[in-house]
């Protein structure tokens, strides 16, 4: 930006978020914020890439899109090619109860690794903290909250481990194929889970009740950061009850009022187009009813959260009332910061339905694959950890993918955290001197949402904190380095 | 406890896949008291298995230095910089030091790569000739341990 007068300041790259992004803020003489960015700086190649490939090959393949959550991707991918091979919806009790456990071992271990390394750090030390000690080291080595450390390294363990049981392995798990499951789950590997589960209840409590207990005390600082009024989307159940594997979109808006419910996966492009922005590489989604100035949503926990009738297991349903109706007041909680909050709702529900299937015998017998009519084209959602994965592929007469889109969690959030971003820029920094503390804020509100940007463009990095101070010709006036 | 080997990359970036490819063959050997793991990255949860270990190689490409491989100990550190996609192995180490109050020898083999373009798959030829050298070394140096 070489506007006269202005200076931009850039954060490149976000920490503690996966994937590389990068914030730039176009300040005046004043030091005030004129303009706040959240792009994105990698290129997105994935949907070529799998193009020609024979579409028995997509669960296993799509997982190279990155190593962060390749699960989601895994089953979202399965769950197209089950439309495919002419059986959506249809698996059978034991295709469709592995890989709902793979998708809750996922849900916990991501949600723990992101509360408990990526997020807690700011929340125990302050987000002005040290970057010397807010970091997962700091909490580990401070008496006072090491077990939050270790207990995160567990579930984190915990989840991996449910994964490597159904999938078959951690990396390019093999485990979901087109109309199901290829493996029971083995006696002892279920023994050790159940052996373990009722830890990984009692943690998911506790951190529950540490994220409350924080954003009770905390609520006046954080109700404002980051928040904007939002539309909030995800799949429910016919009966809108909340579910992370399957279900139809539905969309409401800040009020509570619908904006779409019950959509079937295979016509979400009746609902949902993409915006492309010439400064970034991720496309920016929308509802077409409302079009892209108004249309845009957010979506992942609070998301969920937001737009379910109630949750299927009891400690979790109980828990998902009392947010709504504290930080709601019955209505959809617009407090980005909630997030938190809400991931840790996730992750007890994750550990119940655990609990739940380790106790169902058709993981151990019974079918494992249904077979139907095979047809061109098929579409898959499930509720990844960070939101709504869909993936759609249609597919040749060679049996070749012909066509690929993916819209990732992170790219549905994508105009969120830009909003996300400029309200913070314009509450906390304008007018300020920029410092490291200040700029944390803006990942501070980037974190609440846990995007994963090597998902959302389809390539994997490290990820330096760099600032950078330009003038209004591009003249480097600071650098700061972490 | 035993021998820790942990290797990471991503066959899909060409020479990225160098460390998985070493540990595949490693896997083939079959050697008692070697456990391995491969994986796109390392995970905050290693740092669980590394406290059980009797000792750790990590194993990854590099994209700079010594030619065909680089073998060097590594400490653990309490400096951090931290996501879930990169945590490095001094701070893995470092982790588990500090959460499970030890952390074993540790070697890292870091074995020369040229070309990481995403969405490519198969090792250059030079990344192809580094990786028969590596495996040599690695095989003396478990053969050794293990006497």
């Amino acid at each position: 930006m070489t506007t006269e007068g202005l200076r931009r300041v850039a954060i490149d790259a976000v920490t503690r978020v996966e994937g590389h992004g990068k914030v730039t803020l176009l300040l005046d003489e004043a030091d005030e914020i004129k303009q706040a960015r959240f792009h994105i700086i990698e290129f997105r190649g994935f949907e070529r890439y799998v193009q020609g490939r024979p579409y028995w090959e997509m669960p296993v393949l799509v997982q190279r899109l990155c190593g962060i959550c390749p699960v989601s991707h895994h089953l979202a991918a399965a769950k197209a090619m089950d439309m495919v091979v002419g059986v959506p919806r249809q698996l059978t009790a034991t295709g469709e109860k592995m890989r709902r456990l793979m998708h809750y071992g996922q849900t916990f271990q991501s949600h723990a690794l992101h509360f408990f390394h990526l997020v807690s750090p700011d929340l125990l030390f302050g987000f002005d903290a040290d970057p010397a000690i807010r970091n997962v080291i700091g909490v580990a080595t401070d008496e006072r909250f090491a077990h939050l450390a270790v207990q995160g390294v567990m579930m984190r363990k915990y989840g991996q481990e449910i994964i490597e049981a159904t999938a078959g392995k951690k990396v390019h798990g093999t485990g979901a194929i087109p109309g199901g499951i290829n493996r029971h789950l083995a006696a002892e590997r279920k023994e050790h889970f159940k052996s373990q589960i009722d830890q990984m209840l009692t943690w998911s409590k506790d951190a529950l009740e540490l994220c409350k207990g924080y954003s009770r005390e905390n609520l006046e600082r954080l109700a404002p950061f980051g928040t904007m009024p939002m539309n909030s989307m995800s799949i429910v159940r016919e009966d809108g009850t909340f579910d992370l594997y399957d279900g139809n979109l539905r969309a409401i808006d800040p009020e509570g009022n619908t904006i779409f419910d019950q959509v079937l996966p295979e016509n979400y492009t009746d609902v949902i187009a993409e915006e492309v922005k010439s400064w970034s590489y991720m496309k920016f989604p929308f509802i077409k009813e409302l079009g892209p100035e108004k249309g845009w949503y957010r979506v992942g926990p609070l998301a969920r959260i937001n737009c379910c009738d109630r949750i299927d297991t009891p400690l979790a349903e109980e828990q998902r009332a009392e947010f709504i109706e504290e930080l709601g007041g019955g209505k959809p909680v617009q407090v980005t910061m909630a997030y938190h909050w809400a991931r840790m709702i996730e992750t007890l529900h994750a550990a119940e339905k655990i609990a739940e299937l380790l106790d169902d015998p058709d993981l151990m017998e019974g079918e494992r694959v249904a077979e139907g009519e095979h047809v061109p084209e098929g579409v898959g959602i499930i509720e990844a950890p960070r939101g709504t994965l869909i993936h759609h592929y249609r597919i040749g007469q060679d049996d070749t993918v012909q066509m690929c889109n993916l819209i990732v969690s992170t790219t549905h959030n994508n105009e969120p955290m830009n909003q996300s971003v400029r309200k913070v820029a314009a509450d906390e920094l304008s007018g300020k001197q920029i410092t490291e503390g200040l700029l944390n804020h803006l990942e501070v509100a980037i974190r609440a949402y846990d995007p994963c940007l090597s998902c959302a463009t389809h390539a994997v990095g490290k990820m330096p904190l760099e600032v950078v101070l330009l003038d209004s010709n591009g003249r480097e006036l600071d650098r700061v380095a972490t | 406890m035993g021998i820790l080997i942990l290797a990471w990359g991503n066959i899909a970036r060409q020479d990225d896949g160098l460390g998985p490819a070493v540990a595949a063959e490693a896997e083939r050997w079959a050697l008692p008291g070697v456990r391995i793991s491969i994986d796109y990255q390392l995970h905050v949860e290693d740092s669980h298995a590394i406290s059980e270990a009797g000792s750790v190689i990590f194993v990854d490409a590099s994209t700079e230095g010594d030619e065909p491989f680089s073998w060097q100990p590594v400490k653990p550190t309490e400096e951090i910089s931290f996501s879930s996609h990169s945590i490095r192995p001094p701070s893995l180490l470092g982790l588990s030091k500090t959460c499970f109050g030890t952390a074993p020898e540790a070697w890292m083999l870091a074995i020369r790569g040229y070309r990481f373009e995403p969405f490519t798959e198969g090792l250059t030829p030079g990344a192809s000739r580094n990786l028969e050298a590596a495996v040599a070394f690695l095989r003396e140096q478990l053969t050794e341990a293990a006497a």
